[in-house]
């Protein structure tokens, strides 16, 4: 397979682009929490700084309590293989409101870009995978709406499907190894968790 | 006939109280792993049009779920046994981070008469681990308790904002027995 060629950042703008009310978007720890904050902070961003594993199901709970709104998680390959099971607790949920978006680098990027379980095999002793498919992962967990997006081409039905297509559906889009500047957010979950509430609820 | 149990299937065992205090405090979301002790409470909350009812995984997906259920404004309960403790502790430390209401409902193993050997490490060191995360505890042995014990707990987490578990101490829910076994 050739290397990846898109850039994660101007694709999280892409997907985020005129982000309305309607839109409660998740984004895990590391890199996707950079990316969608670059896109622009905003109170119906829940950007994790920890928890990892947690976006998945965090987004469900939240597409549950809120069938009316698009949930949109976006996480990176790491993130999503520590919680693989969380995509068969989504299939049984079937929710038509959540969509999940990961950034597959192949790379533990927080830590040093150490090889994930989604990098090739036999790539060397120190940057040798597993050559793990999360959108075919996802699709045996019993999600029937599953693509891998890897070409430029495919980045306009990836952002249309990402905010409207009837869910759950997976995107899983291979990205570049980068080194970017961390664009931050927020720290303190109590606040983000409030000003979230506040904008969706009207109360803390 | 008596209006609690006129249609509802609820009678006066400790798990249907469980049930009448969820909706008493509109309990919206409730996690669960499949659990002997927890599995009439399961059967309610499946059969309730009130609330959803999600079987998971592993025990930590609960905690992730409540937090979103909580940004999008539902309560919710996680439904787990002591073993499945362990399996949330980092997840756990959401409900200290973004300190929302967290209540979960544990039924203990390797707690009081436990013939499993595997039981006991989890089982035992279930309170010091939830205390060491932050979460509040209230245990409950006598059946007659339950139904205080869940409604104080409700309101500490969804009033008082807290983080609480309810140990369902083994005392209350029976030992577990395979009857005659064969040692090979």
């Amino acid at each position: 397979m050739s290397k990846p060629t898109l850039q994660r950042r101007p694709l999280v703008k892409q997907l985020l682009d005129g982000a309305d009310d309607n839109l409660l978007v998740i984004a895990g720890l590391g890199s996707p929490n950079w990316d969608v904050t670059e896109s622009g902070d905003r109170p119906l961003n829940m950007p994790l700084w920890g928890a990892m594993g947690a976006p998945v199901c965090m987004g469900l709970g939240l597409a549950i309590a809120q069938p009316t709104k698009r949930v949109l998680v976006i996480t990176g390959d790491a993130d999503m293989l520590m919680s693989l099971g969380s995509l068969a607790t989504v299939a049984a949920q079937q929710p038509d409101n959540l969509a999940i978006v990961v950034l597959d680098n192949e790379k533990f990027g927080e830590t040093g870009n150490q090889a994930s379980h989604t990098s090739p095999r036999n790539n060397g002793p120190t940057d040798s995978g597993a050559g793990a498919d999360l959108a075919l992962i996802a699709k045996g967990c019993g999600i029937a709406d599953v693509g891998t997006v890897r070409d430029a081409a495919e980045v306009a039905q990836l952002v249309r499907d990402a905010r409207g297509k009837k869910g759950p559906i997976f995107r899983l889009v291979k990205v570049m190894v980068e080194k970017l500047e961390f664009v931050m957010p927020p720290q303190d979950g109590a606040h983000l968790k409030d000003r979230f509430r506040h904008a969706l609820l009207g109360h803390p | 006939m008596n209006a609690e149990t006129s249609n509802t299937g609820l009678g006066a065992d400790w798990r249907d109280h469980i049930f009448r205090v969820f909706q008493d405090h509109d309990i919206k979301q409730v996690y669960h792993v499949p659990d002997a002790g927890h599995a009439r409470l399961i059967e309610h909350c499946q059969r309730s049009n009130a609330i959803r009812t999600l079987a998971l995984t592993t025990e930590e997906e609960g905690v992730a779920l409540a937090a979103g259920a909580w940004l999008g404004g539902q309560r919710s309960a996680l439904l787990m046994q002591s073993s499945g403790v362990g399996n949330t502790i980092n997840m756990m430390g959401l409900t200290k981070t973004l300190r929302f209401p967290f209540l979960t409902l544990i039924t203990m193993r390797g707690d009081y008469g436990e013939f499993n050997s595997w039981q006991y490490p989890m089982g035992q060191g279930t309170p010091k681990v939830l205390e060491a995360m932050g979460l509040l505890l209230y245990p409950v042995e006598r059946a007659e308790d339950v139904r205080a014990t869940v409604d104080a707990a409700a309101r500490t987490a969804f009033n008082g904002g807290q983080a609480v578990a309810v140990l369902l101490r083994q005392k209350l829910i029976g030992i577990k027995d395979f009857g005659k076994k064969t040692a090979k």
